[in-house]
């Protein structure tokens, strides 16, 4: 086994242990703190592929502007009674692994169907932000357009939603 | 066998990495003294001046008082939590550290500890962790007033982190590249980018004084409102951490606005506008970092003894409506002048 | 009374100006005279009339002045003062004034410099010095008994002489 496979297990083994701890933690901002871990487990994951700027665009808009919007909300909801993992009825106690179990087969069916292209020099980009975004906005303007329209729309729906009349 | 290259790597990677850590260590504390001491002198008073000539040995002393004194932990504190916010402040600023090139070379060295290529989002990536450390420590704090600091300082440092990012937007359109030392050369060829982005130049450091939480944007701590805000509740070295925190990520701060408008090492004439051959030049190269760096900490230091806080929603709107707009307008302009250039 | 907002133009508005205005005027601060007092070493110029610590005071010829009336005891607002009376030689030249404290107490932790014990006093015996940096490290230290007291005092030099035309 050599630095890169012992990395390799290492960020996945802690990826996993955090990405359960998310769902038993009976802390809701505990749990948003372990999903923290998991992003930047996944960074690391990222980093050991080479895609050094995936990792880092992991970094900074999940754990670093997303996560703290979570976590602000949270804390403003002020979730006094911890809720645990055994506490919740029983179809969502059986539901949940189910679910898990239905995705997890979906993904693995899709890996398995997946033919690899060879990694090459090419498909290895290294942190290069030409390679990124020249895709971005060349062949695939359009579909990112669009999705900037749909953020656009969805939030001016939620300031929309969230205004009250008496308060113009 | 040590001048194998392998090996020598190694050295150098430690020699940087003692180097950027007594960097930090160093002008930290002489940071807190200087505040207090220039703050004083703006003040028609005198400051810190008994430890050690002229107070020189008061962060010692300072941070034996931190040291000595008994560390709380209230019951009803999350305590993993608490514990761990104060660490999350100090941490990402090191971490910034490795990618700023705090000179061009000292013979074989050279003097960045990684010569990313993204450099520069690898630098906004982790500054966006420190805001965990302090809105973390409001929300383990369980008590009122520091929760409020860390919702405050939450929401500024995302909204400021957006202007933070935009404006380097036409930097990195001029120099073509995120790579910190790629932009230093640039400039070294191509002249300060302050005088090209004076807009970007002036977002960025107002966006910086709001995330390093210093006045005029302390809202975090505003001490007449908040009384220290996040830090309440901690004591000892814990509070020591959350102090040093701040200062470092003035240093962090500094040292950003350095090597992105200020020429990094370089000075603008020979021998210093070059990457360095002799080992005399790089070492002034080391040390014309450090004197921009000084420099900023002291713009740090006026400002916040010259300008009164804003108000919360002051500081929403300028960030807003005020910087966001113009950083975004600024990017089209530079990305039209570009245009013109490239076609005229 | 109603204050008119003032009419902000469009520089004011820009905020900018101002705030270089104010950095320029702190800056111009930095060289300024200090007004620091660097205190063990320049010592406060002290009013005349000073209310420092209180103490008792001998007369020209060196006799404790205090008969232990324990006037200044009673009119002590905050009880800073416990004079334990004794008596005096019964011969000798002031055998006649009977009365002169044993001990006599006064917790510097109390007092509040008031004067009133000075007012109080029919034989002169205890003046407010120019004293004023009386700290210890523990209660104890701060109650200041008659030795020290007197020797804080030290001799009052008196016109009157009381004692001798009696
Ligand atoms: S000065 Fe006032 S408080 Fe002090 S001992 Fe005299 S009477 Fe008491
Ligand atoms: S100091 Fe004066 S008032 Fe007090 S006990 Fe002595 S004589 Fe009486």
């Amino acid at each position: 086994m050599n630095a890169g496979d012992a990395l390799f297990l290492f960020f996945s083994l802690a990826l996993v242990l955090s990405a359960l701890m998310v769902v038993l933690s009976p802390n809701a901002v505990v749990s948003a703190l372990y999903l923290v871990l998991v992003f930047l487990f996944t960074a690391g994951l990222y980093i050991l592929l080479q895609a050094f700027f995936l990792a880092l665009l992991q970094v900074l808009v999940y754990a670093g502007a997303i996560m703290v919007l979570f976590l602000f909300v949270m804390m403003v909801l002020d979730l006094r009674k911890p809720c645990r993992w055994w506490d919740g009825n029983l179809p969502a106690l059986m539901g949940g692994p189910l679910v898990g179990l239905a995705f997890g087969a979906a993904v693995w069916a899709t890996l398995r169907r997946t033919v690899w292209p060879e990694a090459t020099s090419e498909t290895l980009f290294r942190g290069d932000l030409a390679a990124v975004v020249t895709p971005l906005f060349s062949r695939f303007l359009l579909p990112v357009e669009i999705i900037a329209l749909l953020l656009l729309v969805a939030t001016i729906g939620v300031v929309v939603l969230t205004r009250r009349e008496d308060h113009p | 066998m040590w001048t194998d290259p392998a090996i020598l790597e190694w050295i150098f990677i430690l020699v940087k990495i003692i180097v950027i850590f007594g960097l930090v260590l160093s002008i930290v504390p002489y940071t807190v003294l200087a505040e207090r001491r220039i703050c004083a002198w703006i003040q028609d008073r005198v400051g810190p001046n008994r430890v050690g000539f002229q107070g020189l040995l008061q962060p010692i002393a300072d941070a034996l008082k931190l040291m000595l004194k008994e560390d709380m932990l209230s019951n009803h504190v999350h305590k993993v939590v608490f514990t761990l916010a104060p660490a999350l402040v100090f941490m990402p600023s090191l971490m910034v550290l490795a990618v700023i090139p705090w000179g061009s070379a000292i013979g074989p060295m050279t003097c960045v500890l990684s010569d990313m290529n993204a450099g520069m989002l690898f630098a906004l990536a982790v500054a966006s962790f420190s805001v965990y450390g302090i809105a973390l420590a409001g929300w383990a704090s369980n008590s009122k007033y520091p929760f409020l600091g860390g919702m405050r300082s939450a929401a500024q440092m995302i909204s400021y982190e957006v202007c933070l990012g935009l404006s380097l937007v036409p930097l990195f359109m001029q120099t073509g590249s995120l790579n910190l030392s790629a932009i230093v050369e640039y400039q070294t060829q191509h002249g300060w980018l302050m005088l090209y982005h004076p807009v970007a130049c002036f977002i960025f450091i107002t966006s910086l004084f709001a995330e390093c939480n210093r006045t005029p944007f302390d809202l975090p701590e505003a001490e007449q409102e908040l009384v220290s805000g996040y830090n309440i509740e901690y004591s000892s070295l814990k509070f020591g951490l959350f102090f040093l925190g701040e200062y470092a990520n003035m240093l962090v701060a500094s040292a950003l606005v350095t090597t992105l408008f200020l020429g990094g090492w370089s000075l603008p004439f020979a021998p210093f506008n070059a990457p360095a051959t002799v080992i005399w030049v790089g070492l002034a190269h080391v040390g014309i970092f450090v004197a921009k760096v000084c420099a900023m900490l002291f713009l740090f230091i006026w400002v916040r003894w010259t300008v009164p806080r804003f108000r919360y929603d002051q500081l929403m709107a300028l960030g807003w409506k005020v910087f966001f707009p113009l950083a975004l307008v600024n990017i089209v302009v530079v990305a039209v002048i570009m245009a013109c250039r490239a076609n005229l | 009374m109603i204050v008119e907002r003032p009419k902000l133009t469009i520089w004011d508005r820009l905020y900018m100006p101002q705030i270089l205005k104010g950095m320029w005027i702190t800056l111009k601060h930095i060289p300024m005279k200090r007004f620091t007092r660097q205190y063990p070493e320049e010592t406060p110029p002290l009013p005349k009339r000073y209310r420092g610590v209180p103490t008792l005071v001998r007369d020209p010829e060196q006799r404790v002045k205090c008969v232990a009336c324990q006037l200044c005891e009673f009119v002590c607002p905050p009880r800073a003062i416990t004079v334990i009376p004794g008596f005096r030689a019964e011969t000798g030249p002031d055998a006649k004034v009977e009365k002169e404290p044993s001990d006599f107490i006064i917790d510097m932790a109390r007092c509040i410099y008031c004067g009133l014990c000075e007012e109080a006093c029919p034989e002169e015996a205890i003046f407010l010095k120019k004293d004023y940096a009386m700290a210890s490290y523990t209660r104890e230290q701060m109650k200041l008994h008659k030795e020290k007291l007197l020797e804080l005092g030290g001799i009052h030099e008196d016109r009157i002489c009381k004692w001798k035309k009696k």
